[in-house]
């Protein structure tokens, strides 16, 4: 994790609920995901497979699948569920209906 | 008291071993070190993965879960420097050391780098370009490299060599073989097989195989440029594969103290000589003098070795007896024994057939047979290898080993005794399928999660879906899961709509929330979507989650994350004023690419996702439906309009059907054709609908045609008089198949799944009194089209239009000019 500091990402509204929507922070691609239980989640933009846009995938409560060749990660450790290299994982939360990246 | 066992090597043999220790019970704390960063693969498909018939999601073998479910320590990507056997320590590169009460040692092989100039650059080991074969980082990187280079030469003419050869040419349009040998596979096979054996690779594959090639040389400075032999040839290539053999990883084990000669050296229960609490298994091991380099030795070996370690006294692994089975590069070979007699009464029996490409030689000795090649035809494989196995007495009529007299019989499950090998990746026998499903296991992919049989190259999948069928006493149980219409719902399609319409769930959300027992299930999003929308129409609660990329902004992903716009043109029919408009469209947007499609349409391809909106708007035509499990094209001849040939109006028709049914959603895609008379210029027979004119003012109507990863000729469903009939027919087919397909089941598998013969009976004769039912259905649906592209004007959630791409853009797609 690069930033150390809080970003506001704006308000939580601009993603829908059960999608996700790629921000670039401090020049890296950080992909913003807003489950169904209407908490976030920040990953990595780009899949390690074949450089997938992630923010384009389906996501549940746990995995992002990408929308290239389907390989799944786990949302929460960036784990791969299909032994492919994991993705970066980002602290985020909800304050006062903005997203804010960062510890 | 729990024993700390210590595992070096999380391959096959490690990893299998510590399998076998678990099935019984064992009582240990396991510790796991394996210098590749990965849970546990299956190396075997590697070929497959380079070939690209496999994916990497499916060689795995165990995942990170199930060392975390058995309480497995695993330490990935930690390779261990030294053994302290005095002291009972091994210690790692991390600097880490850890304790053990016995120790089993799998460091399996390299693979042998042949001494050749040039090979090796000072800075990066390998030299770019040159690959071994025989880690999952070699093979993605071999992948990598190949994809944007033209020649490869492989070095090694051995079974690893013919697999890369065949592989490579996947990524490669030019692939050189070169042996340093005589003749191909010269271990396994004699000479005259194995040129038998040549001949088939070049003929039929297109690979270049050079024989008695040294290689002494890699060309090239910063690249390869190609490599030169010993007689000074010189082959120009820019990939270079060595598979040139294996050598056993032992030299840590050796500085350690550890006996190793040619490798680690063990006795019948697998100790490392001289030492009661370490043990070896696998490819690094040597037994009796012997070294083995193929998988089923090593579960031998395993067995014991787990047998042993749990306190069964009284086993002994003795020693394997080789044979080989495989497909090399495509084509059948097996191999077992003697590959040349060895004594003036040893009997030969040789049959070649050098224009198939078919060879067979067995060896037998006092009625024994003690050796057999086969090149190019492996019918009779199984039952030798058995005779091999066992050393059986041989049938008089000797050529019964190698024809089926009277007949191919396929080998009955009720005649294969107890332990006849099934599976030759993974060792498993008739009495090891039978004993799990005599232990309530009656499904085939259960049997197969279970033993393993079948997972290896799964070449003996029918067999073992025979045997389970055999001793379920007639039919195998069915998969559950195989039947659910999507993986996080288990219930089948009728089950499913039943719950749907019983519970009023409208929205994928709810379905979730009431159906599925893990709750929201993302593989299983698209598909109920699409049954939802087909079951509600306009009551359906569309949340824009449950859909598919594709589906969310209307338009094709492609691999670089951009997508393609492909405006209608119902029945592949176009003006000159639409094709400026696309032109200019395309020219203001920067279009990398604009191609015809095989449905008749223009794709304008690279297209960034926020430019969509504005694109569509400037086209100002209605969305072509290049996306979504959905109604495609229609494409069409000329027709009697303009052939001298047509007997009936193929275009008119063809887009009377695109009108009315497009945008169509069901459980697979539907393309559809229709062709002015039977010389089918629109490929209408392979079509999921494909209507073809007749003379007589008549349309022939087929059903269930595919030309795409399958293949298939449509049935004829019915023959009728009129473009009307075809039109009312064609919807009643549709909703058909929209309301009983599984999911993404294409009509190809669905139309003979269900029977030509009972669709007619519902569709044209309505037998079942559904055919009005069927009529209005889809009525319904088309009533309820709306073009998606005019939602370009007010986006239908934040940022639907927003790029996910990185700032970099990563795979980049070629252009061309
Ligand atoms: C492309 C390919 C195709 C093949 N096809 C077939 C086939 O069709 N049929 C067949 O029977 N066989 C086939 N084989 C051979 C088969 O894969 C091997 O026989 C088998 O993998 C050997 O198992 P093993 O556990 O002994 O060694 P491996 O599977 O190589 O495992 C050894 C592991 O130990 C690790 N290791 C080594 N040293 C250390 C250390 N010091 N510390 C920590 N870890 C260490 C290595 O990184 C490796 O992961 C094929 C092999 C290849 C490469
Ligand atoms: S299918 Fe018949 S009518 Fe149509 S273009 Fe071909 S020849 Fe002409
Ligand atoms: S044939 Fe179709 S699916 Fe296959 S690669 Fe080409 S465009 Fe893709
Ligand atoms: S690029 Fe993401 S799965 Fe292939």
């Amino acid at each position: 994790m690069k930033t150390t500091s809080l970003v506001n990402l704006g308000p939580v509204t601009d993603i829908p609920l059960g999608e996700g929507r790629t921000y670039a922070v401090d020049g890296d691609m950080i992909a913003i995901f807003r489950l169904r239980d209407s908490s976030l989640r920040a990953v990595s933009a780009i899949c390690p497979h074949k450089g997938g846009p992630l923010a384009d995938g389906q996501i549940d409560n746990a995995v992002v699948v990408c929308p290239l060749h389907l390989f799944a990660w786990d949302l929460a450790t960036g784990c791969s569920q299909s032994g492919q290299p994991p993705i970066n994982v980002y602290p985020v939360r909800e304050d006062d209906g903005h997203i804010l990246l960062g510890d | 008291m729990t024993q700390k066992l210590v595992v070096i090597g999380n391959g096959m043999a490690g990893a299998r071993t510590v399998e076998e220790i678990l099935a019984r019970h064992g009582d240990f704390s396991v510790t796991m070190f394996g210098d590749e960063p990965y849970g546990n693969y299956n190396r075997i498909m590697l070929s497959n993965l380079l070939a690209g018939v496999e994916t990497e999601e499916g060689i795995f073998l165990n995942d990170l879960a199930w060392y975390r479910d058995n309480g497995i320590t695993l330490n990935a990507g930690v390779k261990i420097e030294r053994i302290d056997a005095a002291a009972r320590i091994v210690h790692d590169s991390n600097g880490g050391a850890t304790p053990y009460d016995k120790l089993i040692i799998a460091t399996g092989s390299y693979s042998w780098t042949p001494p050749m100039k040039n090979v090796h650059n000072p800075k990066r080991g390998y030299h770019q370009g040159v690959f071994a074969f025989r880690t999952l980082d070699d093979t993605r990187g071999m992948i990598r490299y190949a994809r944007d280079h033209e020649r490869a030469v492989v070095i090694g003419g051995g079974l690893l060599g013919l697999e890369a050869a065949r592989g490579l040419q996947n990524h490669v349009s030019h692939v050189t073989l070169l042996h340093a040998m005589g003749h191909l596979m010269e271990r396994q096979l004699d000479p005259k097989a194995g040129q038998m054996l040549q001949a088939s690779v070049e003929g039929k594959l297109g690979i270049n195989v050079i024989t008695n090639a040294m290689t002494s040389e890699i060309l090239g400075k910063d690249k390869v440029t190609g490599v030169k032999l010993a007689d000074g040839t010189v082959i120009e290539c820019d990939v270079v594969v060595i598979a040139a053999g294996i050598r056993p990883n032992t030299e840590m084990v050796a500085n350690s103290g550890l006996p190793v000669e040619r490798g680690i050296v063990v006795d019948d229960q697998m100790r490392v000589q001289g030492h009661e609490d370490v043990y070896s298994v696998g490819e690094c091991a040597q037994h009796r003098g012997s070294l083995y380099g193929l998988v089923a030795p090593l579960w031998d070996q395993a067995k014991v070795l787990a047998d042993h370690i749990t306190g069964t006294s009284g086993v002994a692994y003795t020693g394997s007896k080789l044979h080989t089975k495989l497909k090399v590069a495509g084509i059948d070979v097996a191999s077992m024994g003697l590959i040349a007699p060895e004594h003036d009464e040893d009997e030969v029996i040789v049959y070649n057939e050098p224009k198939k490409g078919v060879y067979k030689q067995l060896i037998i000795r006092n009625d024994v047979l003690v050796g057999a090649t086969l090149v190019g035809d492996n019918s009779k494989a199984a039952s030798l290898i058995q005779h091999f196995d066992r050393g059986t007495a041989l049938p008089e009529e000797r050529s019964s080993l190698i024809f089926d007299i009277g007949g191919a019989v396929e080998e009955s499950p009720e005649d294969m005794p107890d332990d006849a090998q099934v599976c030759n990746c993974n060792g498993v026998s008739k009495g090891a399928i039978c004993g799990v499903v005599a232990g309530g296991c009656g499904t085939v992919s259960g049997v197969m999660d279970k033993t393993r049989a079948g997972k290896g190259c799964g070449t003996c999948k029918p067999l073992v879906q025979r045997i389970v069928e055999w001793a379920n006493g007639g039919a195998a149980e069915e998969d559950p899961a195989a039947s659910w219409y999507v993986p996080g719902v288990p219930m089948p399609k009728s089950e499913l709509m039943a719950s749907i319409r019983k519970y009023r769930l409208t929205s994928v959300s709810s379905v979730f929330a009431k159906l599925a027992p893990g709750g929201e299930d993302a593989k299983s999003k698209m598909g109920l979507a699409s049954l939802l929308k087909m079951m509600w129409g306009a009551d359906y609660v569309d949340e824009r989650d449950a859909r598919f990329i594709n589906d969310r902004v209307h338009a094709n992903i492609q691999r670089d994350g951009t997508f393609s716009v492909v405006p209608q043109m119902k029945g592949g029919v176009t003006t000159p004023a639409q094709l400026r408009k696309i032109a200019e469209v395309a020219e203001k947007y920067d279009v990398p690419m604009v191609k015809l499609t095989g449905g008749q349409r223009i794709d304008l391809l690279g297209v960034p996702k926020e430019k969509l909106p504005a694109m569509w708007a400037d086209l100002d035509m209605p969305s072509g439906y290049a996306y979504a499990k959905s109604f495609r094209t229609v494409k069409t001849c000329v027709g009697s309009d303009f052939c001298r040939f047509g007997v009936g109006d193929s275009t008119a028709l063809g887009i009377a059907l695109e009108e009315r049914y497009q945008g169509l959603e069901g459980p697979g895609k539907m393309k559809l054709a229709v062709s002015g008379c039977p010389r089918n210029c629109a490929e209408s027979y392979v079509k999921d609908l494909g209507v073809v004119a007749i003379d007589g003012g008549r349309w022939e109507i087929y059903v269930g045609g595919a030309a795409g990863a399958h293949i298939r000729k449509g049935d004829l469903l019915t023959t009728v008089g009129s473009a009307e009939e075809v039109i009312r027919l064609t919807g009643r087919f549709l909703q058909y198949y929209r309301e009983n397909a599984n999911w993404l089941e294409r009509t190809y598998a669905f139309v003979p799944r269900i029977g030509v013969d009972r669709i007619r009976e519902i569709v044209v004769d309505d037998t079942d009194g559904i055919a009005a039912a069927l009529d209005a259905a889809v009525e319904e649906a088309v009533q309820s089209y709306q073009d998606p592209w005019k939602e370009r004007a007010e986006p239908a959630t934040p940022g639907q239009f927003r790029t996910s791409l990185p700032l970099i853009v990563l795979p980049q797609v070629p252009v061309r000019s």
